[in-house]
């Protein structure tokens, strides 16, 4: 018989502790895979290669603050600069307030935004459809799928950060990264229905040639607004990304004390188990012993039993937490998770955590194992 | 005949390490599930204490905050004329038209974040009795001045009395600091609405603010502004204006619950380990007590109690640990004002209460299986052990 052996067979000498063990550890890290994944869904947004060629130019004082629309064509006319579009928060009322109707809606320049987000994709057939008709929308595939939307189905939009109500038509349906669950309406419709709104935008948006030029534009543009009545300012994507992060407040911190809270409670849940299996074994650790096993060989011994167990907690939680999120995406609060998922990386990081938190909350109860004298052990009343 | 409560304690008492372990994990899920409801409650109570009952908000009609909403001076002007609207000192009425915005400043670490910005006039002040300057003065109309709230000067740059934060045409002096007593305003910067008006050519309020005379004034300026077909206005009494924005803590609430019910669960599965643990050992003693007539009945009751006691004692240090946390100021995002919001944690004893209940049910899932156990066990089997 291998250690090995020896260890999965003590592992399972008292099954439902080991089970209880198991599951427990699996709870925990359940939740810190998910904890995770909300953390790299908040703060690690993979950059698609074609957003890092973009920039985001917004008013200074913020972004309800509106630019002059003709920025727009002063923009493209700096050097560097290969697309323009602009864009408007609509923040109309789909149906109802409810959680599941909650969905971006932006207006966009039909003849341009693809231009700019290269990286999004739609049919030229029903591009040219959405281009011609103004009150024609397109719309993200997720969020299509996700509201049950088809070419020509009719959206109606209540009035409500603008008072105008908007009678759409599906005409395009475009692929987009998941964070990009948007409804796009033409501006031109836009405009015309909120009139405070004319000749006025919220954002502009930049392609420029190469990575380099990032910079060079954003600082061109800002410097020649500086002393207009709407100074800009002007970031990449991922900057701008970063600012909304900045307005989520101590979320960063909750995330990390939480998953403190979680990471300790494995410890101790483990730790305990730990020191009840050792406690009950002690007569047997004094036998092997006395049979030549070494001190190295039973602290590897526990070690390899505390950690087996924290792993398999570790495997079901993860599994469990991909399982958790999957159910959410597809329920009505859907919405609210789509920037969260259970890949290979956050299993990985689970499981790392679920075999450091078995292996340190195992050494003091293997230690005192591994050190124990041989004849108050033997001596050990159950 | 119940086992008396002393027994259960000595044997928790009997294996020291095993109870501390086992009350230290329930009561880390008593503090996590606790931290979280803290800052929800808090972000309530910081919604629910703002508005005046007698103060009417009057905004654009299907407009949802105020940032939305617009209301022309001209209506304003017939808004404070209305018959119910109070007088204040000097007999003028008691309304004011103000501009909400949001604006971007820098953090103490250079981080920028929206914060919002009020323009509102003198009588805007008298009718938020709440609101008490602590530092500097009041600013003056015609002067690009602002007087901040306490938080704002502590979590943004250059926000001190004497420093100049700048929006807007240019710099604004910081005049004065106030206390907003935990209300929605201490996210706020305040200044004088003509001046917000010329800085950011906005010709036209965004809400109206009117104090009515009595709780019956307020009925009838409820109806009548709202059944004035020519001003496409709407009133609603002040508090539920502020009321209505608790659930920007949604977020909390779902991420919160979430954490707790799976936590809980963890803690219950470890305290079921360590009841049957205590089971084991103990059979001979279960054994005995049956032969001295205590029933299975009690047996179970005694060891469900055993599992209660420990995850009480865990929930009281649960609450202990937060303690500190009282007032510790947090900061969210509010979706209709568009920038943070920032609040001060609370503890409540009807929040105390619903954590040593969430405590007692951890102790009771997990002692209920091992109790049974305990009960079913039969004598003999017990003695030969």
């Amino acid at each position: 018989m291998t250690l090995a052996q020896f260890a999965v067979k003590n592992a399972l000498r008292n099954p439902r502790r080991s089970l209880l063990t198991v599951l427990s550890v699996g709870v925990s890290l359940l939740l810190l895979t998910f904890l995770i994944s909300l953390w790299r869904g908040f703060f690690q947004v993979p950059q698609a290669p074609a957003a890092v060629l973009r920039i985001l130019s917004r008013h200074r004082v913020g972004l309800t603050a509106m630019l002059p629309s003709y920025y727009r064509d002063k923009m493209a006319a700096l050097p560097g600069v290969v697309a323009v579009t602009s864009m408007d928060w609509v923040g109309g009322r789909y149906l109802n307030d409810n959680p599941e109707n909650q969905f971006g809606q932006l207006a966009a320049d039909p003849d341009t935004v693809f231009t700019v987000y290269t990286d999004w994709t739609v049919d030229p057939e029903q591009l040219r459809a959405w281009q011609r008709d103004r009150t024609g929308v397109a719309v993200q595939r997720l969020l299509a799928e996700r509201m049950g939307w088809k070419l020509g189905d009719r959206i109606y939009l209540q009035a409500k950060t603008w008072p105008a109500d908007f009678d759409l038509r599906v005409r395009a349906i475009f692929d987009a990264p998941s964070e990009w669950q948007v409804l796009l309406l033409s501006d031109q419709y836009f405009t015309e229905s909120v009139p405070a709104m004319k000749d006025r935008v919220g954002i502009v948006a930049l392609r420029v040639a190469s990575e380099p030029q990032v910079a060079q534009v954003s600082q061109a543009i800002d410097a020649m607004f500086r002393n207009a009545p709407a100074p800009t300012l002007s970031q990449s994507e991922k900057a701008f990304q970063l600012y909304f992060m900045a307005m989520m407040g101590n979320v960063k911190e909750f995330i990390v004390g939480i998953a403190a809270a979680v990471v300790f409670t494995i410890l101790l849940v483990t730790g305990n188990t730990m020191a009840m299996a050792v406690r009950e074994r002690t007569r047997e650790v004094a036998l092997l012993k006395t049979l030549g096993f070494t001190r190295r060989a039973i602290l590897g011994l526990f070690l390899g039993e505390g950690i087996t167990l924290a792993l398999l907690g570790g495997v079901l939680g993860t599994l469990g937490a991909r399982l958790l999120l999957l159910g959410l995406s597809a329920s009505s609060w859907g919405f609210y998770f789509h920037h969260m998922r259970v890949t290979g990386v956050e299993i990985g990081w689970g499981l790392a955590v679920a075999a450091l938190v078995g292996a340190a909350s195992t050494a003091l109860p293997s230690a005192r194992a591994a050190r124990l004298d041989i004849i108050a052990g033997l001596r050990h009343m159950g | 005949m119940a086992l008396p409560i002393s027994y259960n304690l000595r044997n928790l008492r009997q294996r020291p390490g095993a109870t501390v372990m086992t009350g230290l994990g329930i009561a880390l899920t008593v503090t996590t599930a606790l931290f979280i409801m803290m800052l929800l409650v808090g972000l309530r109570q910081a919604f629910l204490s703002t508005g005046e009952p007698l103060n009417l908000l009057v905004m654009r009609k299907g407009s949802e905050t105020e940032l939305s909403s617009v209301v022309t001076r001209g209506e304003a002007l017939r808004l404070q004329n209305l018959a119910g609207v109070a007088t204040g000192a000097g007999g003028r009425p008691l309304a004011s038209g103000e501009i909400a915005l949001a604006i971007v400043l820098p953090r103490p670490n250079g981080v920028e974040v929206n914060v919002s910005v009020r323009g509102l006039s003198a009588a805007g002040r008298e009718m938020r009795p709440s609101v008490r300057l602590v530092a500097g003065r009041w600013f003056r109309s015609g002067q690009r001045e602002v007087a901040v709230s306490t938080v704002v000067a502590r979590r943004f740059a250059h926000a001190q009395l004497g420093d100049e934060l700048a929006f807007g045409k240019g710099a604004w002096r910081v005049v004065g600091i106030f206390d907003a007593a935990g209300t929605a305003y201490a996210s706020e910067i305040w200044a004088n609405v003509d001046q917000v008006a010329a800085d950011f050519d906005r010709p036209v309020y965004s809400v109206e603010l009117l104090r009515a005379r009595d709780l019956a004034a307020r009925e009838r300026l409820l109806r009548r502004v709202g059944e004035d077909q020519s001003l496409a206005l709407e009133a609603r009494p002040e508090p539920d204006y502020y009321a209505n924005q608790t659930r920007s803590g949604i977020g909390i609430e779902i991420l919160g619950t979430l954490v707790a019910i799976i936590m809980a669960v963890g803690a219950s599965f470890a305290a079921m380990n360590t009841m049957y643990a205590a089971v084991a050992q103990r059979g001979r003693e279960i054994a005995t007590l049956r032969i001295l007539g205590f029933s299975r009945a009690s047996i179970l009751a005694s060891f469900v109690f055993e599992s209660v006691v420990l995850a009480l004692a865990g929930g009281v240090v649960g609450i202990l640990m937060m303690l500190p946390f009282i007032g510790v100021s947090a900061g969210t995002f509010n979706a209709l004002t568009f920038s943070e919001m920032v609040f001060t944690m609370q503890l409540t004893p009807a929040l105390a209460a619903g954590a040593l209940l969430f405590a007692v049910v951890m102790g009771a899932l997990g002692g209920a299986a091992p109790a049974w156990q305990a009960a079913r066990q039969e004598i003999l089997a017990g003695l030969r052990d």
